[in-house]
């Protein structure tokens, strides 16, 4: 499929914009939804010379609970949507401050899985359209450094394999995207060993491929499988003593 | 708006000399940018890290201004575009040559940013005629580190916009420039090479060809006697539509597709040796067929580009560029002398570039002054600092200076005599409160 337009839901992000670039370069017309929305001007400028395409931007909160509303006040419903948001927050304050982990669990799942549950049920009465969430590795097994933000992608990525389950026959495709590392504002200041750090635009090519030939799940940099595989594999009796 | 995060990594310019382990910061909204404060700890804005020295990473915090790289504004009609700083110049070709314009000023490589065009005021082989890059720079925002953000240009505080112009970062953090685009009816460059046996022919040829549009020699600066300053001299002029290939002609903008060579490791630093250097020169000068041929901008302005990495042929330790320009009076005597003295050591300079530049910028650290400009490259050891030392006393003599983008290793004295508007530069810092405030490795070792 040549998707004619698609929704970014949490543009600003590094790997949002890379998207937007992506899809704007190959023709299709971008609306890039964020948190203060009204600061995306050059963005929208920028995608506007580049690709000479249409470029909008609207206002979202990704836990505001007011999915409908959002989707019922778009001009049209887009071919593709990819959910990008997410916030990595910190573990230690997690499990110090409940608030903090529940911002974390609300913004990876509860937050996004509502907006794309909205976006799912206007695709399948269509009969046609894409949906791609970003998860994440970390919620291929809970470890003790990231759980409550690995726990909640888990989540995402179940809710991404039941609603690909459930749209298959109603011609919608969802994409799981697993990035591995990613140089952002997300990642800014770690120690990233570098063969295993995407750049953004890695990302957004990943994506855009992904939609295009309709894949189901896709990790960015292909290493990425193998090192998941193995962490998986390790027996619970074992893995419980590791400190990863 | 809280400070951008930040990281310590090691740091080097193009000529992987010297080398510093840096806190960095990589703002995604410029607003981050213009609030990085100092005097905390002075600031140095960061590029795309090509200037081979020390100018693009200080002793404080620096801020890589990558991420910042958004077009902005762009005029169809007079070619006028404003971008963030971060911009590279390589998309800003891919971008908009299909659509008829292309940089009125663009250097050796489209791996730079647009900030760091004008930091560098750079000149391209065009300087004779168009300027140097900032001659075509309408205005820029600077944010001047207390969270103050101003416009400069040459109506509105013109002693800043002065001083920012080849002031290589060290009056403020480029935001966004306003530049206007020059239109081409092509993306293909009528290229005619024309060879010259030694250096005086070199320079009548320059001097005769001052209407063509772009004009460098490629010297062999390993031939000496009666051979010194043997080179090849390739003009160019923007091929029109009917200049093509009847094939071609259809598609005037047509781009060859991309082929990326790439230099995997560093190579043994014994692999540039005068010996194979000799070779190159020797080969290179004779690959240059002379006659007149259609080529595409790629291999016209960026021949270095197509392969990546090319700096790490010389070795873990690094090299220095060297580039110095000598005013026309001088020129000739004096890369006679510079000529000489690199021919009679043997040091294998890679690459050896002579340009003939117009006239003088209005930025106060401007590096092009009407002359002749000579570059060349030396893997950094002590041999190579000590024929630097005896090149630099040549150049001081004949009244010329080295460019600050290429320069890793001269000293305070050498730029006071080179420059003589650095006191006014200094004196626009002060007025602005900008001495201290923004610092690089460069600045601090040239005492600026
Ligand atoms: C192969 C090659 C060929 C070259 N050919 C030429 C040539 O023909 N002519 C020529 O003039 N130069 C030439 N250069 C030098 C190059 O054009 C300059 O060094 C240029 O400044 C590099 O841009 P950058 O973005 O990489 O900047 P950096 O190298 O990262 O920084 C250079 C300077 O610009 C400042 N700077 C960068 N961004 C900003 C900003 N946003 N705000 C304020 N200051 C900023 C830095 O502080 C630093 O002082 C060449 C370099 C290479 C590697
Ligand atoms: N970087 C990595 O290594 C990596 C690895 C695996 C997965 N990922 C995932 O990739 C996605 C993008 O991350 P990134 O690396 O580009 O980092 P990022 O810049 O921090 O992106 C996160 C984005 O989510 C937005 N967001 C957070 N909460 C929101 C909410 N309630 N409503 C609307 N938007 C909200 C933020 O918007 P504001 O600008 O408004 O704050 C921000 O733009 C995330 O889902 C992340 O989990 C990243």
């Amino acid at each position: 499929m040549t998707p004619k337009s698609v929704l970014i839901l949490g543009a600003r992000s590094d790997i949002g914009r890379a998207v937007a670039r992506r899809f704007a370069q190959s023709g299709a017309s971008v609306t890039l939804a964020a948190r203060r929305a009204d600061a995306l001007a050059d963005d929208l400028a920028d995608l506007r010379i580049r690709f000479k395409v249409v470029a909008e931007a609207v206002e979202f909160d990704a836990t505001d609970g007011a999915a409908e509303r959002f989707f019922d006040g778009l001009p049209a419903l887009p071919d593709v949507v990819v959910m990008v948001v997410g916030l990595l927050g910190d573990q230690a304050q997690s499990e110090a401050d409940l608030d903090a982990a529940n911002a974390v669990m609300a913004a990876n799942y509860t937050g996004p899985a509502c907006y794309l549950l909205a976006a799912a049920r206007r695709m399948g009465t269509r009969g046609s359209g894409c949906i791609v969430g970003i998860s994440s590795v970390a919620g291929d097994r809970g470890r003790q450094s990231n759980f409550v933000y690995g726990s909640a992608k888990a989540g995402f990525t179940a809710f991404l394999a039941g609603l690909r389950n459930r749209l298959f026959k109603k011609g919608v495709t969802v994409v799981t995207v697993k990035p591995g590392f990613v140089a952002t504002a997300m990642t800014a200041g770690m120690k990233l060993p570098p063969a295993l750090t995407a750049q953004p635009s890695e990302v957004g090519d990943a994506i855009f491929t992904a939609v295009t030939k309709g894949r189901d799940v896709i990790y960015v940099r292909p290493i990425w499988r193998l090192i998941m595989t193995v962490i998986r594999s390790v027996p619970e009796t074992v893995f419980k003593r590791l400190s990863m | 708006m809280s400070e951008p995060d930040r990281t310590r990594v090691p740091l080097t310019g193009w000529g992987r000399y010297p080398r510093r382990d840096c806190e960095v910061a990589a703002p995604t909204d410029p607003a981050a940018a213009a609030v990085a404060r100092a005097p905390a700890r002075p600031l140095i804005a960061r590029g795309n890290g090509r200037s081979y020295g020390d100018a693009s990473f200080g002793p404080g915090l620096t801020v890589d201004m990558r991420r910042l790289g958004r077009l902005i504004a762009f005029d169809e009609a007079t070619g006028e575009l404003t971008c963030e700083a971060g911009a590279l110049l390589s998309e800003i070709v891919a971008v908009f040559t299909p659509r008829g314009w292309f940089p009125p000023v663009t250097p050796g490589t489209k791996f730079v940013t647009v900030g760091g065009m004008v930091a560098s005021d750079v000149h391209g082989k065009n300087h004779h005629g168009a300027g140097s890059f900032c001659d075509h720079v309408l205005s820029a925002r600077l944010a001047l580190g207390d969270g103050t953000i101003l416009t400069c240009s040459r109506a509105e505080n013109a002693d800043l916009f002065a001083a920012t112009c080849g002031g290589m970062g060290l009056t403020g953090t480029l935001l966004t420039v306003t530049f206007r685009l020059i239109p081409v009816r092509s993306s293909k460059i009528l290229q005619e090479t024309v060879r010259a046996p030694d250096l005086a022919t070199a320079i009548d040829i320059f001097e005769s060809g001052s209407a063509r549009t772009y004009s460098v020699a490629w010297i062999d600066c390993l031939a000496s006697g009666a051979h010194l300053g043997r080179s090849v001299i390739i003009f160019g002029e923007h091929a029109a539509p009917q200049d093509l290939d009847p094939s071609e002609q259809a598609t005037p903008f047509a781009r060859p597709s991309p082929r990326g060579k790439r230099v995997p490791v560093d190579f043994p630093t014994v692999a540039l040796n005068r010996l194979s250097v000799s070779l190159f020169n020797q080969v290179y000068y004779r690959l240059q067929k002379p006659g007149r041929k259609v080529v595409d901008i790629d291999p016209y302005f960026y021949p270095l580009d197509a392969i990546q990495d090319w700096n790490r042929i010389y070795g873990r330790h690094g090299f220095v560029q060297y580039q110095c320009v000598l005013p026309l009076e001088t020129s000739r005597d004096g890369l006679t002398a510079l000529l000489t003295e690199i021919a009679r050591v043997g040091q294998a300079s890679f690459l050896a570039v002579l340009k003939r530049l117009g006239h003088e910028s209005f930025g106060h650290l401007s590096f092009p002054r009407a002359g002749y400009t000579l570059a060349l490259d030396f893997p950094a050891n002590p041999e190579t600092f000590a024929l630097l030392d005896r090149l630099d006393r040549i150049v001081t003599e004949a009244g010329g200076r080295l460019y600050l983008a290429k320069d890793a290793r001269m000293r305070a004295p050498m730029l006071r005599a080179g420059y003589p508007r650095l006191e006014q530069f200094n004196a626009v810092r002060r007025r602005y409160g900008l001495d201290g405030r923004f610092r690089s490795a460069l600045s601090d070792r040239l005492e600026i």
